[in-house]
């Protein structure tokens, strides 16, 4: 008997970028076959391929043995396929029950009925939640929307149902009644693909695991006869290709920033110190509270928290007050949330501190443009004249002109989040060095990186996250990629920070 | 009963269904405002409460209204079309212009609310094709479109005094003491306030609107959803342009600048939100309602001319602060 699903070398690239190289799947009839793979790995892409959201470039798709073409989530649809989305895709504006039966509703002619339909979502609810059919999607908490966006894929009567990363919203007790559904429906003889990073719920719960790294298919695994080390290790297995910056030479000196006790939505009291000399790397997973750790310290997010720089108490309400202070977040968004594309560089730069380069209320654009010329020196940026826009120019430049407005305030303590995202090799080292450099004139640096080899060729002291709180810590003789996944995925947390 | 029924979890309430959806629906906000307004005014103007009165008030609003429910249905799924005065000019002298060429009026009427509705056809596909957003393609068809009748017109008046009897009793007839265009209207009103709370097709619309990549995954075809209802605005508004031509008996180039804003007004009053998703044609009704309802009242009242557009726009600013503020504290409880 053919798999159900069958994928062969599917191959699929976004302009420059290779997300999806060579890329083999298959699924049987009655398995829940789990995904696993690090971050931009290619596992999303290529279940966005088989829902039909994304076409590949090359690469062929069968499923029950014949090859199909799926050109929009209406045919995967068609044919049998479910898919409970990473992001939540919900309408907020119209009630549970409408949106748990929106694809039917899509191809229903003729009239709602709305009685009728409340009724099938209150028994399709009942199976996992006490959720009112009634009310509206906005107003429920994205636990409970995560849970409608489970319930919505379970009336599809898919045979092939696909599972993005859908505990990362839910309770534990939540997450159990999933699976407890979960597991009947492969009984019926659903094929089930589960992607997720938590290799407790992977080893309970799936049959096979299929690996992928870097676009890549890697191996498959049958899970009774294999560990949770060797798919981590088949995760990472990569030879670091790429030289890093040699590390701080000198023990680090004194407390640069003390941060105690961060509290927001997502994060449950986070405390770390950052030390002169020192570039500190925070790891975890996507979603684990990294990127709003670093905004939470920068005043860019609500939330209580205790602050002392070199010392002294500090408050940092917004992010002006930050950089009143001399510290700067650098976003892993370049395009929405770190730079101006259509401005010219020079105005880009001047901008996080206008005041040095006015005068009488008046923007002189001769200092702007020497400033930009003086900062685009000292990062080596070669391409792009001062007035023309970022937008003209590559990852690499765009991201060196972030750094250079990150300098444009002398700042004390940078935060970089992904600086090195869709930045290619050459322009990659180049960040590095400055980042070192910049460290060694005692600056204090924090980097954020889902990228393993990165974050250990760079950081002197690493910090991991899991879920919003602090999972663990790693010096430099500890780290390895084996140990930050570990405490990422919460395998076990080596001594309890909080 | 209710109230123990929404605080203590909304899991089983059976009895109060109906009453909750009832008193929790913006339009019965508006319906209190309307009402209170009339007592108000009943006691500040004999005239106030005469038939004579309110058949004025309703005819003043029938023919836009029919433009607010193409404009509602247009906010629902996320658009806004900024032509819509233009359009209603379009309507109205492409008809004229070849009744008077010797074009059967009915024919020549089919004729204006086909070109309003090509409008539409050529705003939505730059939409959908090239991805302008409707506010751009609008504005352009605003300004080309309202070129477009100044050149069909040479700039002057079409005086259409010989249009037959029998189209003119569209404008300007009675059915049992009630204007046709009143009638019309409500026709309208009623069926597409039905059709977007009960059928299937028009659901999608809500969906598209509210959150369009959720609408595309779930297998709608968002894209032609957001075309054809760009058109079907464009053709109501079309419709009302024709029916203007039989009420006044004449097609003017200048005929409808500025209606884009007291339509949009009287949508977004009625609940639509410029986001989309939201919005009912019984609403926006309520909205233009009460906008022509504040407008006779100050003219009962002999309030200044240049007072009636400020009033409005207080109203606007103040339905819409308030629907913010109530969503608000929905959000937090």
């Amino acid at each position: 008997m053919p798999p159900l699903l069958q994928l062969s070398n599917i191959a699929k690239s976004f302009g420059p970028v290779k997300a999806l190289r060579d890329v083999s799947f298959e699924l049987r009839a009655g398995e829940i076959h789990a995904l696993a793979g690090e971050n931009g790995a290619g596992k999303s892409t290529t279940m966005k391929i088989v829902d039909g959201i994304l076409q590949p470039d090359r690469g062929e798709i069968r499923i029950d043995g014949e090859p199909r073409r799926i050109r929009s989530p209406l045919e995967a649809q068609a044919l049998g396929i479910g898919f409970v989305h990473q992001e939540i895709a919900l309408c907020p504006d119209v009630s549970v029950a409408e949106n748990i039966f929106m694809s039917a509703t899509a191809m229903q002619r003729g009239l709602m009925n709305f009685a009728a339909l409340e009724r099938k979502a209150k028994t399709v609810l009942a199976e996992l939640c006490d959720i009112d059919p009634a009310i509206k999607v906005g107003d429920l908490s994205i636990s409970n929307q995560q849970l409608v966006e489970i319930a919505k894929a379970l009336t599809l009567d898919a045979r092939i149902l696909i599972l993005d990363e859908p505990t990362s919203a839910l309770t534990e007790s939540e997450t159990e009644k999933l699976f407890r559904i979960v597991h009947r429906l492969r009984q019926r003889g659903l094929g089930i693909i589960h992607i997720s990073h938590r290799m407790a719920e992977i080893f309970e719960h799936c049959d096979r695991v299929t690996v992928f790294r870097d676009g890549e298919y890697v191996t498959r695994l049958n899970i009774p006869e294999t560990t949770p080390e060797e798919v981590v290790n088949n995760m990472v297995g990569r030879e670091i290709s790429h030289l890093y910056p040699d590390k701080a030479t000198q023990p680090p000196g004194r407390p640069l920033l003390e941060v105690e006790n961060v509290t927001c939505s997502h994060l449950k009291g986070v405390s770390l110190t950052l030390r002169e000399g020192e570039i500190l790397g925070i790891g975890g997973l996507m979603g684990a509270g990294r990127s709003e750790l670093a905004k939470a310290i920068c005043g860019l997010r609500h939330s209580s928290k205790t602050l002392r720089l070199m010392g002294e108490p500090v408050s940092i309400p917004d992010f002006s007050a930050a950089l009143d202070h001399g510290m700067v977040y650098v976003s892993e968004d370049r395009k929405v949330e770190g730079l101006f594309l259509d401005l010219p560089i020079s105005q880009n730069i001047s901008s996080l501190r206008l005041s040095q380069v006015t005068k009488r209320g008046l923007v002189n654009r001769a200092a702007e443009t020497k400033q930009a010329e003086q900062l685009g020196r000292r990062l080596r940026l070669k391409a792009g004249k001062p007035e023309d826009p970022p937008s003209t120019l590559s990852g690499g430049n765009q991201q060196k002109v972030a750094l250079a407005r990150m300098l444009s305030v002398n700042p004390r303590v940078v935060f970089l989040d992904e600086p090195t995202r869709g930045v290619d090799v050459g322009a990659k080292s180049e960040i590095h060095a400055i980042l070192r450099e910049l460290c060694d004139q005692g600056v204090g640096v924090v980097v954020i990186s889902s990228e393993l080899p990165e974050l250990i060729g760079l950081s002197d002291r690493i910090v991991v996250l899991h879920e919003g709180k602090m999972s663990g810590e790693l010096n430099a003789a500890e780290m390895t990629e084996e140990a930050i996944i570990h405490l990422a995925s919460g395998l076990h947390s080596q001594g309890d920070a909080a | 009963m209710s109230e123990t029924s929404l605080s203590g979890g909304m899991t089983e309430t059976r009895t109060p269904g109906v009453l909750r959806r009832l008193a929790g629906m913006r339009e019965m906000g508006l319906l209190c405002i309307i009402l209170c307004l009339c007592v108000v005014m009943s006691f500040a103007s004999p005239y106030f409460l005469t038939w004579s009165n309110f058949r004025t008030i309703f005819l003043s609003f029938s023919v836009e209204g029919i433009v607010v429910i193409g404009m509602t249905v247009l906010l629902i799924v996320g658009g806004l079309d900024l032509s819509v005065g233009s359009v209603v000019c379009l309507a109205m002298v492409v008809a004229g212009k070849l009744f008077l060429m010797g074009v059967d009026p009915w024919l020549a009427s089919a004729a204006g609310v086909g070109a309003a509705a090509a409008v539409g056809a050529a705003m939505g596909l730059f939409v959908v094709r090239i991805g302008l957003s409707h506010f751009i393609a609008s504005l352009a068809a605003m300004v080309i479109v309202r070129g477009l009748c100044l050149l069909i017109t040479k700039g002057t008046p079409l005086s259409l005094f010989s249009l037959p009897p029998e189209f003119k009793f569209v404008g300007q007839g009675s059915l049992g003491g009630l204007p046709v265009v009143v009638v019309i209207f409500v026709v309208l009103a009623v069926s597409f306030d039905f059709l977007l709370r009960r059928s299937a097709r028009f659901r999608t619309i809500f969906y598209t609107g509210s959150n369009e990549k959720a609408a595309e995954y779930s297998g709608i075809r968002t894209k032609r959803v957001i075309f054809w209802v760009t058109v079907l605005c464009s053709t109501l508004t079309g419709l009302a342009g024709v029916i203007f031509m039989a009420r006044f008996g004449s097609a003017t180039p200048q005929f409808g600048v500025g209606m884009e804003l007291n339509v949009i007004a009287a949508a977004v009053i009625g609940g639509a939100s410029l986001k989309g998703g939201q919005g009912s044609i019984f609403g926006a009704v309520l909205g233009v309602a009460l906008l022509s309802l504040v407008t006779s009242s100050l003219i009962l009242l002999d309030v200044s001319v240049y007072m009636q557009d400020m009033i409005k726009g207080f109203i606007l600013l103040a339905a819409v602060s308030f629907d913010h503020l109530m969503n608000k504290r929905g959000k937090r409880g």
